[in-house]
């Protein structure tokens, strides 16, 4: 079958198995040498390009680890290179980073043009120089210690304060922040005929973990790709039930408004969560069946008493709470022949608290060595119902059922709370590992315990007190 | 002047080693190891691997025409294990294929069957058991035993420094092809061309004029590419011997953590004696250096550590030993800084243990013992146009320590979960490879007959510059613009037996060999000038020569034509050797750097004492630049060497299991500064210094020297968590990731 999309402004056509990298493709099929490897796990950036998709009739456009990314996945979008960025001069993001020598070795530097266009791009009506940071914090550069490229993307944010909202793409070119064929992309993408899913037998939706584990058996894996599948794709509230399909991706809930109107951290929350370019392509069924015990998303919707919706290939449908999916270190309650087809919960309401935690060695585009979730209802100083969750202390994404139990129906106190962290302790059996020793992340649990409160109720709880 | 090859770099068009086009035909090499630190080899089954699709050889330690040897300083490293295995990772051969893939998915079919032998991995046991790579080495100055019994207060302690992965975007790698009489042409990411020109001839048993090495930039170096870049050379140069055909070797990410050396552990010992005014009468250290499985540059890194071990500070008694010990890792290598950091961070953490002890600030002790003209130290250099009290004294008042330290104590007062902490960290870095015999370089200047001129020398660049402070060099003597210049890869061919680029010595000794084949070059166009043009005197500038006295003046371009008619050479090939310097190893005394860079930062912390996680507010420094000749990159050396230092003394964590194995093999387990793990705020400000006649236009070495800023990151860390947990017994124990920082904030917490 053969695999269409364009590759900056050149169509491509290609027989090459749809399990391919963008990477792979990009660097030895179209000779493009600008992307540059530096992991082949998502977690340096320097392959990071964009993937146009032609949505109601406009260009949506994210960046990507083009490592993780099936070529599949790209089908009928514009995928855009270093070089498909180049211009006969620099374009204003390439003009900014050599003005305040941005790059040294440059090994990296094309992954951070591509992500500071891929803003300048998604920037709206008041761009902030935090957004543009957003936009790179997928990117590792080890020479420059980053002032200068922060020196670089506040150039590029105060240029773009200048955008013009009602024709952005014609601003952008006109500015010399892109090329001119950007303005041709919608129509050729429109002529590219809808292909019917590619169907195999082991379901794949970002590739963010698929394509870090089985980077070497990737091509003798029969996979079912279910990134762009109809229907497995939207965020959606009614009745303050959210709907989540399954091959949302993080960036999806983490943009949802109604979300962000629900928990007050939402964003912050987020923002834990790995990269821009990650975040962009990692789906919320993968981080569920990934089955990971420190999987982020997991550990929230954990404590949204979440349930997942399973269907197998006879259109079998069946419900089950995420809290009981879970039967061992990457046991599921699930079929060989199930996916997951959507995850639903109710939405937090005014007198529901919502609170999420994190930490680990580096606090942004990491994997937490300790995270934890909590959704408490409230009416007043009473705890009507509580849903706990924690990462990284059990072979498996752990709700804690004592914990939880322990905090319902109770009043809001210090003691409360120092009672709950001691069930907490005896629910949880971590284990010493690179993330840290069994010792640490007790105690670290138990802080991160306090910290939901205290970030909860600032007003009525202090460390001092707690600990 | 913005670095040359930024518009090359943020259009992508920089080409590093797997950017060449590849010629057809071209083969794939991969590496192979066993799982195990140390063992003996008893069988390594390739059948099923020769076999599988696209694979077209193995080679293994019996297929080496030449020696098996590639140690640089001390033979002791074979290319592929022949009868044991002394590290997880050692290579046991490489399988040639048609494609990177389908080596992987041979590699995944060899077996191995070994008898496992007892690993070591700590430093002090392979020191217990006589394990040494040379024979210890002791610097000492005055007569600290005697010294003691005048000392007020006399402190001992204990201080870990981890590793460090150098994470150089771009992987090792190689590509090597024939020439039609069976030469060898070499691309390869190194920062020694020679070095892997050496290793290949030796290996490959092919003299070294057969071997063309050619470097055109890295992607990143910081050390992990100056004696480590070779063995993959060798492996490619092999493999295309073997096969007659084009070979490429890339490392994947995962391969090259696992395989290469990092950045040295040390364990040390201290002991330090104040006088009552705070004067360090007295210091004694001695450090347990991990070297790994063999010798690779770590007895160059082990005398760094030892001219270091007194960092910025006169102490008149000193007795300072260091052993480098053998241990079932990869073998520990350069990294920016090359031992000289391990050596400081002692002598800060037995000032900060006197502090603490005694009851006062750090920096009270730090400032009372700076180093001045005419104070000695302990390898017998006499210090001259010392800057460190200077740049000490800028620091305290542009950026108010005073204020500083009433700020974090009120702070401290006023909050619970949140505790501030500061450090003061001045730096002194000798500059020149200790090794004398190195200090040397040469220039290849062409003007061609256009005007046009071409430059080379053996200096690699990586980013840090180097070719764009040398493409000034020749422009600046020149007078002409810069646009006229070209700086060339550096060639084995071009410019032969070098020196790799490395000790922060690239623009130094490079440029002062260019500035030296520019003068001679200028000498043979200012006669042309004064013989048939009557010039009196001569001045290149501004893309003519002119004469000042009588006002002629003739365009660069007319009198290189001139003098090239005249059958008079436009090209020069000048040679430059750092005078005066010296040290004596039998005495271990002597005068082994050109000069020394100072400078003083100040950084800021604030620790959350709920999560441990921290972040740093700011860093100010006073570095001395001498003149420096390029701001935009000498600003971008210290931020980025900053940054790294950071990441060292932070969250960078290379941890490996007691079988040797390493667990922090991946990005994602090893972790390096981001955007957002950077201080909020850097600034730099120029210490007014006169710089030194040894760097080239006076503009000082400033690769390595910054990256020292960074123990102060530490020291920072500690004193916010002390203002938490006082009364706790904090050891020394780098990085301080927020693991370490929450044990310690919780240990014996008596809230």
């Amino acid at each position: 079958m053969m695999i269409t999309f364009l590759l900056n402004d050149r169509l491509i056509q290609t027989a090459l198995s749809p399990s391919t990298t963008v990477l792979d493709f990009v660097r030895y099929e179209a000779d493009l040498r600008g992307t540059k490897i530096g992991c082949r796990e998502g977690d340096c950036g320097a392959c990071t390009v964009l993937v146009g998709t032609l949505k109601d009739d406009n260009m949506e456009y994210m960046s990507v680890t083009s490592c993780l990314t099936p070529i599949a996945n790209v089908y009928g979008k514009h995928v855009v290179t270093v070089e498909g960025l180049n211009l006969d001069h620099l374009n204003k993001v390439q003009q900014a980073i050599v003005n305040h020598s941005g790059t040294q070795c440059g090994f990296c530097t094309p992954g951070f043009v591509v992500s500071l266009c891929g803003y300048a791009i998604t920037s709206g009506k008041n761009p902030t120089y935090s957004e543009a940071i957003s936009s790179i914090d997928g990117n590792i550069c080890r020479c420059t210690g980053y002032k200068s490229i922060e020196r670089a993307a506040l150039e590029i944010t105060s240029e773009l304060c200048q955008k013009d909202p009602a024709h952005p793409m014609e601003w952008l070119v006109s500015k010399g922040f892109l090329p001119e064929y950007f303005l041709t992309v919608r129509e050729r993408l429109s002529s590219i005929p809808k292909i019917a899913d590619i169907s195999g037998k082991i379901p794949v939706g970002g590739g963010t973990d698929l394509y870090v584990q089985k980077f070497d058996d990737v091509q003798n894996i029969d996979l079912k790709y279910l990134f762009d599948r109809s229907g497995l794709r939207s965020v959606h509230v009614e009745n303050d039930l959210c709907t989540i399909s399954s091959s949302s991706t993080v960036t999806d809930m983490m943009t949802s408004e109604s979300l962000q109107r629900a928990i007050p951290n939402w964003l912050d929350s987020m923002k834990l969560v790995s990269s821009t370019p990650i975040r962009n392509i990692a789906t919320v069924a993968g981080n569920l069946a990934n089955a990971s015990p420190i999987g982020d998303l997991t550990i929230i919707l954990l404590a949204m008493n979440a349930q997942i919706t399973l269907a197998n290939e006879n259109g079998m449908i069946r419900k089950v709470f995420l809290k009981d999916f879970y039967k061992g270190y990457k046991k599921m309650d699930m079929q060989d022949d199930e996916i997951i087809i959507e995850i639903t919960f109710d939405l937090p309401e005014k007198n529901t608290w919502f609170n999420f935690e994190k930490v680990c060695k580096r606090q942004y585009l990491d994997i937490a060595t300790v995270n934890t979730a909590i959704g408490m209802t409230m009416n007043h100083d009473i705890i009507i119902s509580a849903h706990c969750s924690a990462g990284g202390v059990s072979p498996v994404p752990l709700y804690l059922r004592k914990t939880s139990s322990v905090l319902s129906g109770q009043k809001l106190s210090v003691e409360l709370i120092r009672r709950a962290a001691e069930i907490l302790a005896t629910e949880i059996a971590p284990i010493s590992d690179v993330r840290g020793s069994s010792e640490y992340k007790r105690l670290l649990l138990r802080q991160l315990f306090y910290s939901h409160f205290i970030n909860m109720f600032p007003f009525m709880f202090e460390l001092k007190e707690l600990i | 002047m913005i670095n040359i090859d930024a518009k090359n770099h943020v259009t992508g068009r920089s080409v590093y080693v797997d950017d060449m086009p590849e010629i057809k035909g071209t083969l794939y090499a991969l590496p192979f190891d066993l799982p195990a630190a140390h063992a003996r080899i008893k069988k390594i089954n390739i059948d099923k691997a020769i076999s599988s699709p696209g694979i077209i050889k193995i080679l293994t330690c019996t297929d080496i025409p030449g020696e098996n040897q590639i140690g640089g300083v001390i033979p002791d490293e074979p290319l592929f294990a022949e009868d044991e295995v002394h590290y997880c990772g050692q290579p046991a051969g490489i399988i040639i294929g048609e494609s990177e893939s389908e080596c992987r998915q041979a590699r995944r079919k060899i077996t191995y069957e070994f008898d496992e032998l007892p690993v070591i991995t700590c430093p002090r046991e392979a020191h217990g058991k006589g394990l040494l790579i040379i024979p210890p080495r002791t610097f000492r100055l005055g007569n600290s035993a005697e010294a003691w019994k005048d000392c007020e207060h006399v402190i001992e302690g204990t201080a870990d420094i981890n590793g460090q992965e150098h994470i150089y975007l771009e992987t090792q790698g190689a590509y090597a092809w024939l020439k039609e009489d069976g030469s060898i042409y070499l691309a390869s990411s190194t920062q020694a061309p020679t070095a892997v020109q050496f290793a290949v001839s030796r290996v490959l048993n092919v003299p070294m004029h057969k071997i063309e090495v050619d470097t055109v930039r890295l992607g990143g170096g910081f050390g992990g590419k100056e004696d480590q870049a070779t063995p993959w050379a060798v492996m490619a140069a092999l493999a295309a011997q073997h096969t007659q055909k084009p070979v490429k070797l890339i490392l994947h990410r995962m391969d090259d953590v696992r395989m290469t050396g990092k950045r040295h552990p040390y364990s040390s010992d201290f002991k330090i004696g104040l006088s009552k005014d705070l004067k360090i009468l007295a210091y004694e250290v001695t450090h347990y250096q991990n070297a790994g499985a063999s010798a690779d540059l770590s007895p160059a890194i082990l005398e760094r550590t030892l001219f270091h071990s007194t960092n910025a500070y006169f102490i008149p008694n000193v007795i300072a030993t260091a052993y480098s010990c053998r241990t079932n890792l990869p073998p520990n290598t350069a990294f920016r800084g090359f031992g000289g950091p391990q050596g400081k961070c002692v002598i800060e953490a037995a000032i900060v243990k006197a502090a603490e002890t005694i009851g006062v600030c750090p920096d009270e002790i730090q400032k009372a013992n700076l180093v001045n003209d005419g104070d000695e130290f302990p390898y017998g250099q006499i210090m001259q146009d010392t800057e460190a009290v200077n740049s000490w004294n800028e620091a305290e008042r542009n950026f108010a320590l005073e204020e500083v330290k009433h700020r974090t104590d009120s702070f401290n007062m006023n909050n619970n979960r949140f505790k501030k902490g500061y450090a003061v960290q001045p730096i002194c870095f000798g500059i020149s490879f200790t090794n004398t015999m190195m200090n040397h370089a040469r220039a290849l200047v062409h003007i061609y007959k256009d005007g046009s001129v071409v430059v080379s020398t053996g200096a690699v660049e990586m980013g840090q510059g180097v070719n764009t402070k040398l493409l000034q060099v020749a422009a600046n003597e020149f007078g002409i613009s810069p646009s006229k210049v070209r700086i060339e890869s550096a060639n084995t061919l071009r410019i032969a037996n070098t020196s790799p680029t490395a000790a922060s010595s690239g623009a130094d000794l490079n440029g002062k060999a260019l500035k030296i084949a520019c003068t001679n070059l200028k000498e043979r166009l200012a006669n042309v000038a004064v013989n048939s043009l009557g010039f009196t005197d001569v001045k290149f500038e501004n893309d003519r020569v002119i004469d000042p006295a009588s006002n002629k003046e003739i365009l660069w371009e007319d009198l290189v034509i001139k003098t090239f008619q005249q059958r008079i050479s436009l090209s020069e090939h000048a040679h430059y050797a750092t005078p005066l310097i010296n040290f004596d190893r039998t005495k271990e005394k002597g005068h082994p750097f050109a000069y020394h860079v100072y400078g003083t930062a100040i950084i800021e912390v604030t620790v959350d004492c709920l999560k441990g996680i921290y972040h740093f507010d700011s860093v100010k420094i006073v570095h001395d630049f001498g003149k420096s000749m390029n701001r935009d990159v000498d600003l971008g050396q210290v931020e980025g060497g900053l940054v790294q230092g950071i990441g060292w003394m932070t969250m960078e964590e290379v941890i490996y299991d007691e079988k040797g194995k390493l667990l922090t093999n991946a990005l994602s387990t090893y972790k390096i500064p981001d955007i957002y793990s950077v201080p909020d705020e850097i600034v730099i400000e120029h210490l007014d210094s006169t710089g030194s006649d040894f760097a080239i236009y006076k503009s000082k070495a400033v690769g390595e020297p910054p990256f020292m800023y960074a123990l102060g990151a530490y020291f920072a860390i500690r004193k916010a968590v002390k203002a938490f947990n006082p009364d706790a017994e904090l050891s020394f124990n780098a990085p301080y990731t927020p693991e370490k920082v929450l044990m310690d904030l919780y240990r014996n917490h008596s809230q």
